[in-house]
């Protein structure tokens, strides 16, 4: 190519190069989980709220804003088959036995936000307030963006670590997190901790939730990755 | 050679081809998919952003489709025989002579070293460039997919695909610094030719190389 470059001898450095940073990528793949984590406990989640592998929340949202709800006018309906549909206010969810989780957050995609403080009741206490009859068989949650739809089985939303959460990151939970009130569901990929929870159905058969509908599993088990053995602190 | 023919000759040689069309005109659809691609990451990225945009599901389409289709300008250019100045150019981004390891090393200070078509910054861009998409689409892809792909494998792929994009932001603005710093080089990926006295000054060896190509022709 550089037939007139007499100058000493021509070597591929070139190909070098483009094979060694595509192959730090390509092992970054099977290594970086690891690496995140070091890199997410090494700079913590102040100035690593910005930089790759912190130790931050991406923020999904599937409308063009957050609804914005004040603490004080803020409602949860348990609605279905249930014996007392109810009404809450924060107040009253607040009033009920609370539990406190320490447990990552684990996005489908691949991100993590270790060790996040939650708070919050335990969605069986919520069900049981409620009552629900021997019909039902699953759990329809609604949100206030007015898009965002999940569920669960009766013996999922019975987990002792699935809760109707008002606390996360040690304060009350901001509107981009979905506060005032968001599902946390703990063993599961972050998709089926809904935000701005605005109603809680029961059902003989759930139908498909938004992220359900674009392809993601049903189930959304995170495996080992989540700290599932983990007992919840109370 | 006659009196006549030289002058026509020394016109001519008054510029050279840079970047032949097909190559310019993968470089814009480079820029212009990549533009795209960085405007709907920052709110993909950034929770500021994405509280003021929201509709993720949608951004995150337009991410992944034209980061799919970013590529393909790039592989028909490269395999076909249209594409013979792009692929003359990536022999030269992977040939090195130790002069330009030379060049390099001293931080492009080294005045004894005499250059080619491209200095080693230009071939580290493209090859960076070229290493960043390959990436991209790989970890791109088990983002998409991730069914397909162990969770440590995504947590993996997300990080690389974080970090890759950082460090390509930052070269991509040294990229775009250079090019409005250096009117004429930027000019010839517009056009396709540059004077030949930027050559001269720039990329001596490839002047000559060139005037000797056109002189066998002759």
């Amino acid at each position: 190519m550089d037939g007139s470059s007499s100058t000493g001898q021509v070597r591929p450095i070139g190909r070098r190069v483009f094979l060694g940073i595509t192959g730090l990528g390509l092992l970054g793949i099977i290594f970086g989980s690891k690496a995140q984590r070091s890199v997410s406990d090494a700079i913590g989640s102040g100035l690593g709220g910005l930089l790759p592998g912190g130790n931050r929340f991406r923020i999904y949202s599937i409308t063009g804003s957050f609804p914005n709800i004040k603490p004080a006018s803020y409602k949860l309906k348990v609605t279905g088959l249930v014996h007392t549909p109810l009404t809450l206010s924060l107040d009253q969810i607040q009033s009920m036995p609370s539990v406190s989780l320490v447990k990552d957050f684990q996005c489908v995609t691949g991100w993590r936000v270790s060790q996040v403080p939650w708070e919050g009741v335990k969605l069986s206490d919520v069900i049981d307030a409620a009552g629900a009859t021997t019909e039902a068989r699953a759990v329809e949650f609604y949100s206030y963006d007015g898009a965002d739809t999940e569920s669960l089985t009766i013996s999922q939303a019975r987990l002792s670590d699935v809760i109707v959460a008002y606390r996360m990151l040690g304060g009350p939970i901001t509107t981009a997190h979905g506060g005032p009130v968001r599902l946390y569901v703990a063993p599961m990929y972050g998709y089926k901790s809904l935000k701005w929870l605005s109603e809680i159905r029961l059902v003989k058969k759930a139908s498909l939730g938004f992220w359900e509908q674009n392809g993601y599993p049903v189930d959304a088990w995170v495996g080992n990755y989540n700290g599932r053995q983990d007992a919840p602190i109370t | 050679m006659t009196k006549e023919m030289r002058s026509a000759k020394d016109a001519y040689s008054r510029s050279l081809i840079r970047f032949d069309v097909v190559e310019r005109v993968v470089h814009w659809s480079l820029a212009f998919l990549f533009f795209i691609l960085i405007a709907t990451a920052l709110p993909l990225y950034f929770p500021s952003i994405e509280a003021i945009v929201g509709r993720r599901l949608l951004l995150a389409n337009i991410h992944t489709w034209v980061g799919i289709a970013l590529p393909i300008p790039l592989v028909i250019a490269l395999f076909g025989n249209w594409g013979k100045g792009l692929r003359s150019d990536i022999g030269r981004f992977n040939l090195w002579t130790s002069d330009e390891v030379r060049w390099l090393k001293s931080l492009a200070r080294d005045p004894m070293v005499e250059l080619g078509k491209f200095n080693p910054g230009q071939k580290l861009n493209a090859l960076f460039t070229g290493s960043v998409i390959s990436v991209m689409l790989a970890t791109g892809i088990i983002l998409k997919w991730f069914n397909f792909f162990p969770l440590s494998w995504r947590t993996g792929a997300t990080f690389v695909h974080d970090t890759f994009a950082t460090l390509f932001v930052l070269v991509l603005a040294g990229h775009i610094f250079m090019a409005v710093t250096h009117r004429k080089a930027l000019r010839s990926m517009l056009t396709g030719r540059i004077p030949s006295s930027w050559a001269e000054r720039h990329a001596p060896l490839w002047l000559r190389e060139s005037n000797h190509e056109s002189e066998d022709s002759t």
